[in-house]
């Protein structure tokens, strides 16, 4: 049986091997526990560098034309990197 | 008449870049210990009672008078309680004038209390964080509330103290909408002596940590709207006399060596979890903050709205 572990990265631009500036992570396994700001430093420092430890991206943020009008404007973080690991669990 | 000590302009640069200004310990442990009597105790963890229902009757008990919300601060509160003294602190008051104005106004307050692990396995609820959020709603004004988070007792790293993103305050969100970054680069925990304040930005991005200690965690949050009868609100409610008169721009890019410490200087320091891009415009925000609390429609640093509005076109 598997589980999904999710692994969510924001990097500094649209780059997957940018800066990484902020992460979530989503455990299906039921195993952990991760919650808001429960780590100061980045577990990896760039989202090429979790594709090396076997995160599969699964969906990338896309890079939309800024509307007329609203080009200062600026809300949620832009550049979000959806990865996950198909753990297997026990029955 | 009272001295009331104002925050000087690198201090107001400081709140417009980063959206918070922390006072650590100045309210007096006597006005501490005045407030927490004047909260009362908080029942102990009892097995199968909710939560919700322990904090609803320490809401019920506590001496804080329910107020309406668009009350004068200044009449918010009776004479001689705690929370009427924090207000009139001169350093509290003096904080206030410079970030609000004249006659400031009430909007809200509440006491959070966050509950050690004994009080979640009693209920049968999960001990975790609050989602990061922006309180209220969408607020697309120059003008700002403030909100002043008071932390009675020492807070300990483990106690879960107030989590927020310096320099978030600029963002136009949807309160909780952004609650799935769970961490970002530069956040800060409180922990802190007796006594601190921390003054923050209505827009700043924060939330309640999760408390692993032994003890319950008391905050007390008020926030306060600028007056919109008062003549100037905002504007240069600060101590203006220490601003520095800006003959020219600062050299940009191509510079030497480290610039001196100056206002410009501390709205264009970034802050860890900028993006390369979008950094830049929160850069523009700060100064367009600048420009409407100083009362200059023309100030700039480091060129930035000065290139985008040179309309040579027309």
């Amino acid at each position: 049986m598997q589980r999904q572990k999710i692994l969510v990265l924001y990097t500094a631009n649209s780059a997957l091997d940018s800066p990484v500036i902020g992460w979530s992570v989503y455990d299906g396994t039921g195993e952990t526990r991760p919650m808001a700001g429960d780590q100061d430093e980045p577990p990896y420092r760039t989202g090429v560098d979790a594709l090396k430890d076997g995160w599969r991206l699964i969906q990338a943020a896309q890079l939309l034309p800024h509307g007329r009008g609203e080009e200062f404007d600026l809300a949620y973080l832009k550049y979000e990197f959806f990865f996950e690991q198909l753990v297997e669990v026990q029955p | 008449m009272t001295y009331l000590p104002l925050l000087n302009a690198q201090q107001m640069a400081q709140f417009v870049a980063r959206g918070f200004l922390r006072l650590d310990g100045v309210v007096p442990e006597a006005l501490n210990a005045q407030f927490l009597q004047e909260m009362g105790e908080i029942a102990p963890p009892v097995p199968g009672r909710g939560l919700m229902r322990t904090y609803g009757e320490m809401l019920a008990k506590a001496g804080v008078p329910e107020v309406a919300a668009g009350t004068p601060l200044d009449q918010a509160y009776p004479e001689g309680s705690a929370l009427a003294k924090l207000v009139q602190l001169p350093v509290v008051a003096g904080t206030i004038r410079s970030l609000v104005g004249e006659d400031p106004i009430f909007d809200h307050h509440f006491l959070h209390v966050t509950f050690p692990p004994a009080y979640h396995e009693a209920s049968g609820g999960e001990n975790v964080s609050q989602h990061t959020h922006q309180d209220s709603t969408i607020d697309p004004r120059t003008a700002f509330d403030v909100q002043i988070m008071y932390y009675p007792h020492a807070v300990t790293r483990e106690m879960g103290g107030t989590r927020f993103v310096p320099g978030t305050h600029l963002r136009r969100v949807s309160e909780v909408a952004l609650g799935r970054y769970q961490n970002i680069r530069g956040q800060q925990h409180m922990v802190c002596e007796a006594g601190t304040l921390l003054f923050i930005h209505s827009g700043i991005w924060h939330g309640g940590g999760v408390n692993l200690s032994d003890r319950t965690r008391t905050m007390f949050k008020i926030r306060i709207n600028p007056n919109p009868r008062s003549s100037r609100t905002q504007v240069r409610q600060f101590d203006v006399s220490t601003l520095v008169p800006q003959n020219q721009q600062r050299p940009i890019f191509y510079v030497k060596g480290p610039l001196p410490p100056s206002v410009e200087q501390t709205l264009m320091t970034p802050e860890p979890w900028f993006e390369q891009d979008t950094g830049r415009l929160e850069f523009l925000n700060r100064i367009r903050l600048w420009r409407y609390l100083t009362d200059d429609p023309t100030y700039d640093a480091d060129y930035w709205l000065t290139r985008v509005e040179n309309l040579a076109e027309v």
